[in-house]
Order: structure tokens, then sequence, then C-alpha cells
């Protein structure tokens, strides 16, 4: 079985806002609502300052809160290790949203259920990468299945220094990150 | 009462069969059913910036609803950034001009008439058989920006007007492109030839790399910070290629010539430039060394507010990595009036590295040759050179500059009509007033866009351009390290009643007699006689979007491949004895400019990576994401001022002139002595919907403007503000 994930070097990103563009075009991601987005923070002060940009999603985590809070068993973990949402089963009561510690989810207003990146799971499917991931200007998002050591993800996490977000939540991400310092 | 969805398709069915008389049950299977979706991928290029990225429009039953890279792209290399992604945002967007429309009103508060394209059409065509007849066809000057602008080029050429000019040249690229050309003998190119992905040292001297979003070169500059270049970024802002650099050079606004001229004084002194390139390629270090030795790291610490320190071992370091430095030559490069001096700085330094046609440094772009015009056509009537370029002997052409004051004085000769195609005059051009001023002397005023925007409300005619989506325009002929080129092509059929500029200048063409000049059936006709010399098949462009060829390219300079320096030496000219025989600095120098007084603050300006200037701010995908500008205050300042971040305040200029509201960004990120906003918003164009009113119009502050004597270039950081409170 596939584990897909995502590996992000916070040291390519240029903070263009392609990804954010390119996965509410192909998910027709409702307006003033987003899957992924891009951080930016900075620290110190004139002239020492440090930034990092941070691209965020959902994190597919193997220990997904959401999935366990969920009453209705709307959100649920595919074979692949990619976190779902069944609308018919979805009666939008947030319990989703509460325990996600990554903010990754939000209603959307068209049909009142929970709204969450698929890892374009639908493009995955006819061997393609996710909307994010094929337009990243800089090649910041690296997507791969971690079960296939020779998969670039899994090379990325044998050669490089890599951090999940919030590790002491116990979520287990599928979603690494490199140059990842400004905890905030 | 709730209407679940299958319930709804029930009830549509029955009323449906009822009036058919089908059986009610089949009918509602046939509707509940999903019909597959007709899905078509079409290439084309994009024009949501001037990049032209060769992009894939997935269209499902006649929509577009995805737009991708095209991977045979040299400029997208299968990405696109923000504002490409979002590119159906303008063919779908309501505000759109929809039909060709007369001004019954005034200019600048129209009423208007919707007229059919042969009305439309017969009025410029009119009019502008008038001027001409009156007073001769330069008196009709075109102010232009786009693709689609090649055929309106051409249609002047036609008419026998040489006057057209682009704020691409006098607001933005014209002094760098000078000041290259003066010492190589060539531009340093659009996209620019620059080698950063193999770069070991990068130099942005003001150039917001990721926040301006050049898509390939992002590509290639973020490939180089990735593989260990080092980084030095010259900006009193510390922008987003300022958060990756190896230094952050917060200098004083208004000094990098200092910062220039120290690095150079460095380099030469102690001997650190490319001695071998220099003795081969260039003339006139001897004269150089002369002129910068004033130049000291010291003196120039005093003026740029960088240490003398950081100024040496910057420049020790560019060294130590020649030839394979980028010195980036930058692109809005009208700053301060004495610009093209500055990109003669900047290339000196190129110079002195060595990195001209070197690996990691500059490229040369391919000269192969191919696609030639369409064959057959008539002499132009075009005189020589436009007189419209003012007493600048390096402005080439016309100049927007030159062709205000010439409409306003009547001097050299009267201009009586301008056609604005694709660019928003109101916000390109510095000081409104004196646009406003020329707009009431025209007999004519033109506009032609896709949207509503601020210039077309002064035009006596508008016409509906439809958007790159929805038409074809002339080839884009790539000169990169290869040859190559791309299609244009409708994606969906035009939207409304707009028309495309091959259409829409062949029928104005005709309409005033030209029609020798227009020998083609149709655009498709057109594009295959240009395409059948190099033996390319159009149906194959249609499909492939880009054609490339490798063999093509010689980028770097070779033990075969020598550089050719285009200048009267031949040589790469450190000392200008053009420029000397021609009553300027041969070699740069530094002069103070204007500094802020007390309690007021320079104004800068810059771009979002998800806007385009001010023609995107329209788009809802684009400005979901940037709703209106703000205006970043060092934090210092805005505690001594007791302002807050978010609060909102009014900006009033040094000429008096009070700006719209606008939001507070305190920061860290920015010197204490100016100010900084994203350009492009302030919209007043009512028509414009989403955009009206939000954020303040840099343009509308930017009153004073610096002439660059060279070519002519309008210095537009001369600005400054005091901030208001209370708004």
């Amino acid at each position: 079985m596939p584990r897909y994930g995502m590996v992000i070097d916070q040291k390519r990103c240029i903070g263009c806002m392609a990804c954010v563009v390119a996965c509410k075009r192909e998910n027709d991601v409702p307006e003033e609502h987003y899957r992924t987005r891009v951080v930016e923070m900075v620290e110190g002060t004139f002239p020492k300052l440090r930034m990092e940009l941070r691209p965020e999603l959902c994190n597919h985590c193997e220990n997904a809160p959401c999935v366990y809070n969920c009453p209705t068993g709307a959100s649920y973990k595919s074979k692949d290790g990619i976190v779902l949402v069944d609308n018919k089963k979805c009666v939008g009561c947030k319990a989703c949203m509460a325990a996600c510690p990554y903010d990754a989810r939000f209603v959307d207003p068209r049909n009142g259920a929970a709204h969450k990146c698929t890892l374009c799971e639908h493009l995955i499917k006819d061997g393609k990468e996710p909307a994010c991931v094929t337009t990243c200007i800089s090649k910041a998002r690296i997507f791969g299945d971690f079960n296939d050591p020779q998969s670039p993800v899994s090379r990325i996490l044998a050669e490089r220094h890599v951090r999940t977000l919030i590790p002491e939540a116990g979520t287990k991400p599928a979603v690494y990150y490199i140059g990842l310092e400004l905890l905030t | 009462m709730s209407l679940t969805r299958r319930d709804f398709l029930k009830y549509s069915a029955v009323t449906a069969a009822g009036a058919s008389g089908m059986p009610v049950f089949q009918s509602a299977m046939a509707m509940g059913k999903k019909r597959e979706k007709v899905v078509s991928y079409v290439p084309t290029f994009c024009e949501i910036c001037f990049w032209n990225c060769g992009a894939i429009a997935k269209v499902e039953d006649g929509k577009v609803v995805k737009l991708d890279g095209n991977a045979a792209s040299p400029t997208s290399r299968g990405k696109l950034c923000a504002r490409g992604n979002a590119g159906m945002g303008s063919l779908y967007d309501p505000d759109r001009l929809k039909h060709p429309m007369l001004n019954t009103g005034k200019r600048g508060e129209p009423k208007w008439k919707k007229v059919s394209w042969d009305e439309a059409l017969g009025f410029i065509a009119g009019k502008m058989n008038k001027i001409k007849e009156t007073y001769g066809p330069e008196a009709v000057a075109m102010i232009s920006h786009g693709t689609g602008d090649s055929f309106w080029r051409y249609l002047f050429k036609a008419y026998g007007s040489p006057n057209t000019a682009a704020p691409s040249f006098a607001q933005c690229r014209g002094p760098r492109d000078i000041g290259y050309l003066l010492t190589f003998g060539d531009g340093p190119g659009s996209p620019e030839q620059i080698d950063m992905a193999k770069s070991k040292f990068i130099v942005l001297i003001g150039s917001h790399l990721g926040e301006n979003a050049h898509n390939s070169q992002v590509q290639d500059f973020v490939e180089g910070i990735a593989k260990g270049a080092k980084l030095a970024v010259v900006d009193p802002r510390f922008s987003t290629a300022a958060g990756k650099a190896t230094w952050w050079l917060p200098i004083k606004p208004g000094t990098d010539m200092a910062l220039l001229l120290a690095w150079i004084n460095i380099i030469v002194n102690e001997e650190l430039y490319d001695k071998e390139y220099i003795n081969k390629y260039a003339i006139g270090l001897k004269e150089l060394k002369k002129e910068i030795k004033f130049y000291t790291p010291e003196w120039a610490a005093k003026e740029t507010e960088i240490s003398a320190n950081t100024i040496v071992e910057t420049a020790k370091e560019m060294a130590r990595y020649k030839p394979s430095v980028v010195i980036h030559p930058g692109r809005h490069t009208t700053w301060y009036g004495d610009d093209t001096q500055r990109a003669r700085a900047m290339a000196i330094l190129t110079a002195l590295l060595g990195s001209w046609g070197r690996e990691g440094g500059y490229f040369f772009p391919t000269k192969a040759s191919g696609f030639p015009k369409y064959p057959g056509l008539p002499e132009m009537s075009e005189p020589q050179k436009s007189k419209l370029s003012g007493d600048w002997p390096y402005a080439l052409n016309a100049t927007t500059t030159a062709v205000r004051i010439a409409t306003i004085t009547g001097k050299p000769y009267p201009v009586k009509g301008w056609i604005a195609y694709g660019c928003n005059i109101m916000k390109a051009i510095p000081n409104q007033k004196e646009t406003i001023e020329a707009i009431k002397n025209l007999d004519l005023m033109v506009a032609v866009d896709i949207l509503p925007f601020e210039y077309t409300q002064w035009a006596d005619v508008v016409l509906p351009e439809c958007t790159y989506l929805e038409r074809y325009d002339d080839l884009k002929v790539g000169r990169g390290k290869t040859l190559s080129v791309t299609i244009r092509q409708p994606v969906v059929q035009p939207m409304y009643e707009s028309k495309p500029s091959w259409w829409i200048t062949r029928e104005l063409g005709v309409k005033m007699g030209l029609e020798a000049y227009f020998p083609w059936t149709d655009i498709e006709d057109y594009l295959k006689k240009r395409l059948e010399p190099k033996g390319v098949r159009l149906e194959d462009l249609k499909v492939k979007g880009t054609i490339s060829y490798p063999e093509t390219s010689a980028p770097f300079i070779t033990a075969h491949n020598k550089p050719e320096f285009d200048t009267p030496s031949g040589k790469i000219e450190l000392y200008s004895k053009q420029l000397k025989e021609k009553g300027f600095d041969p070699v740069p120098k530094y002069k103070k400019h204007d500094a802020p007084t007390e309690g007021q603050f320079r104004l800068l300006y810059g771009r979002s990576p998800v806007h385009t200037f001010s023609r995107t701010v329209n788009n809802q995908w684009l400005l979901e994401l940037y709703k209106e500008n703000e205006l970043w205050l060092n934090a210092n300042r805005a505690k001594a001022m007791g302002l807050k971040n978010g609060e909102y305040v009014v900006l009033i200029n040094q000429d008096g002139v009070k700006s719209n509201k606008i939001k507070l960004k305190v920061t860290e990120r920015i010197r204490e002595d100016c100010v900084y906003m994203v350009h492009g918003f302030g919209h007043n164009s009512k028509d414009t919907k989403k955009a009206f009113g939000k954020g303040v119009d840099d343009q509308s502050l930017i009153t004073r403007y610096a002439i660059d004597p060279l070519m002519g270039g309008t210095g537009m950081r001369v600005n400054f503000v005091k901030i208001l409170r209370g708004a």
C-alpha cells in the first residue's frame, strides 16, 4: 500500500502563491477559503531579520485526530493514507476542525460539509501529482510515496534533516519540512 | 420545504416529461445519470503578464476550468505562477468590456452608447484620416503594452506614423536596456539573459524576485540558491528575496550608485577583475580607474549607510566567484533620473567580473533567425525616426514622455490622436494631471482593452478586445538560449462582441483605405505563411504549443564562439567615448539625490506576486489573495508617531496631493526613511467593480519625476509623503 505525502523545502519557497491558486482552481474551492496556504514568518528587529515561508496543508496524519473525533464516520483515511471527508455522512458539526492541530479544514458554505485537502487524489489516480506540486515554481513541494524507498520523498527523508509541524501532538504527519526553524 | 438534489431532479424531469410526453421514469433516469463531460486540452501562452508563459488550458464543456504550464515552453517549463493559474478570472470577469462604445458625454465623465463594430471603426477611421490630412500621420500616437500590440504597431506603420510608444521603455526597462547597450552593444534582454541556475553569486539591486514572479527566472533564481549560490540583496526593504540572502544590504534609498562605484573601485584597485577577459574584450580600464578613484568603501559607507566592511566583503566575495556571477540588471529601473548611468555601472561591474557570455553569468541569446515577416508586404509609408524622442539621444524611438509633451505643447509638432492599447496610462505614467491635460487636447482618444480601467473613461471610443484565451495573436518567437516559437490560439470562442487585435486592426486599416497592407485572408493564413520558411505546420504548433530549436544554442564564449560587441569600438566600453562626445559622463559619476525632510518618507513601490500592475486587481481569484495594498512603515517610526498596525492613514505628498486611506503594515522589514506599497491599487473606475476604491494608487502620489537626460525615462522614486492620522 502506498503512503502518499509531501516534503516541503522552505528554503526554496519564494511565496509566489501559485500553489494556492492552482489548488483552488483544480478543486473548485469556495471563495475566501483555502485548502493550502503560505505562511510568512519574520523574526528579529531591523536590520537583523530572519524569514521563513511555510506552505501549509492537511498533514494527512497517521494518527489523525480529525478522523478519531468525527462522530459520524464522515472523516476517514483512504487505503493510501489520505485523509478524506465523505460529504454524505458529514453533518457539519466541526468536531474535526476543533481536533485538527493544523487548522487544515473549513466548512464549505455551499453544502455545509467539512472541506479539506485531498492531496488531489483524483490526479494521483491518473499518475499525476497534486496541483500545488505540479505548479510549484520553486520546486519547494515534493510529492511521493513514503512506502516506496525509491520515491523522491523517501530519498529526502533518508538524506536530509526534516521536521514535522507540532510533533508533540503525536499525529505523525505525512508532510515533512526542510528548513523548519521558526516554530511559531 | 427543502428539496434535495434527487427530489429536484425528479421534479424537473416530471415537468419536462409532461411537456414532451415522454415516460416519466425513463426521463428521470436519464437526467439523474451523470453525463460524461467533453474535455479538451489546448496549448496557448499567457498574457496575465509579459513573461508570456506557455500554458495548457483544460476546457470542460466549452468552459476553461484549469490552466497549467506547458512543459515545452521555455518561460513556463510546465509551471504557472499564481496569476497564470488565475487566468480564467479575466476571461469570466463580469465587468468585461462587452461591445464597442462611443462616449457621448465628456472625457473623464463618459456617457456610453453601445455601437456596432462597423460604426466604432468607421468613426475612428474618419477621425484618423482627417488628422492625417490636417497635421500629417505623425499626429496620431499609440501607447501600448502586450502581445496584441504587434498588429497595432503594424497598422501605425501602414498609416505612416512612427509614434508608437510604450511605458515599458520610459517608465520601466529603458534605462537598463540603454546602459547595457552602451557598454556591451546589446541589452540584457527580456526575459533577461541570465544564467542564475548556475550562478555562484547573485546580486539583486532593488529587484524583488519572488514578489515579482517572472516564472522561469524565479525558477532559475531558486535553483541557483538551492545549489549554494551566495546572494546579496540591496534593498531598503527586507524583501522575500532578502529573506534568502547571505547579505541583506538595507541601503539608503537613492544611493545605489555609490555602492556600485565603490564595488568597482575595490575590484579595479585590488586587481580582482578578470584580467584576461578585460584585456581581450574591453577598452577604457585606465580611464575607469582614474574616474573611480574617489569612490572608496569608506566614502560609500557614509552615503549608503552600509558599513565599509560589508562593502569590501561583498566585493571580494563576488570577485572570488567570477565569472559565474549575476549582477541582476533589474527591470523597473526608472528611479532617480540618472538611471541609465546606474545601469552602466552595473554593466561595468558585470564586465569586470567577466560575466557577460559566461556560464553562471549572462548568456548570449541565440543568433538563429526564422519566422520572417509575412511575405510580399508593400513598402511602408512610415517616415524615418520619430521626432517624439525629446532631446534624449538614446530614446531610440517615441517615448510616452515626449508623446505627452507634444500633445500638450504642440512641439515639435502637434499630436491630435491617441490609441491606448492594453495599457492603463493613468496608472503607468507619472503625473496624472499632465496626462489628463494632454488628453484634453486630443481630437481622438481610443482605448482598446478587456476591462473598463481608468483610462477607458477618458476615451471617445472604447474597443473590447478578446482576452488571450479567446484569440489568436502573432507568433511568439523566443530568443533565449535557444530559438523557439509559441502559438497563441483561441481556447474558447470569444465572449460578447469582443474581437482580437489582428481583426480590429485589419478592419480599421481597410476602412482607412490601407487594404494593400493587409493581404492575408485571415489569421491562420498569416501564421501559416510566417511558419512556412522554417517548415513548421500550423496544425503541429497548435498541438504542441511550443517548438524549440536546441541546436541554435551558443550561450557562452568558447574557442569557437567568439563574442561580438556592437559598440563603436567593437569592444566592451568601460569608458564610453560616445557618451563623452554627446556631453555625458563617459564613466558613471555619483550624484546626490534629494532626501526626505523631517516627517517625510520617500515613497517606494513594487510588486505583489499575485498581481500584474493594475490589471489583475479586478480578477476575483487574485483579489481575494491580496485585496488592498498596505503601507509598510518601520516599527520604530510607527511607535514614535503612535501609529498601530492595521490602522488606516492618509498620505500627502510634497505637492500637497492627498491619497485615499491606506492600511498600515507596521514592520521591522523596512528602513526608517521610506515607506513602501504595492503598485496598481486604488482604482477609481466604478466599472471595475471589484477593484474600485481598494487601496491607494501610488501613481496618484507620483506627481514629481526626474527625467533621464540620456533616454527620457521618468525617475519615479523622487516623491516624498507625510502620514496623516485619523483616516
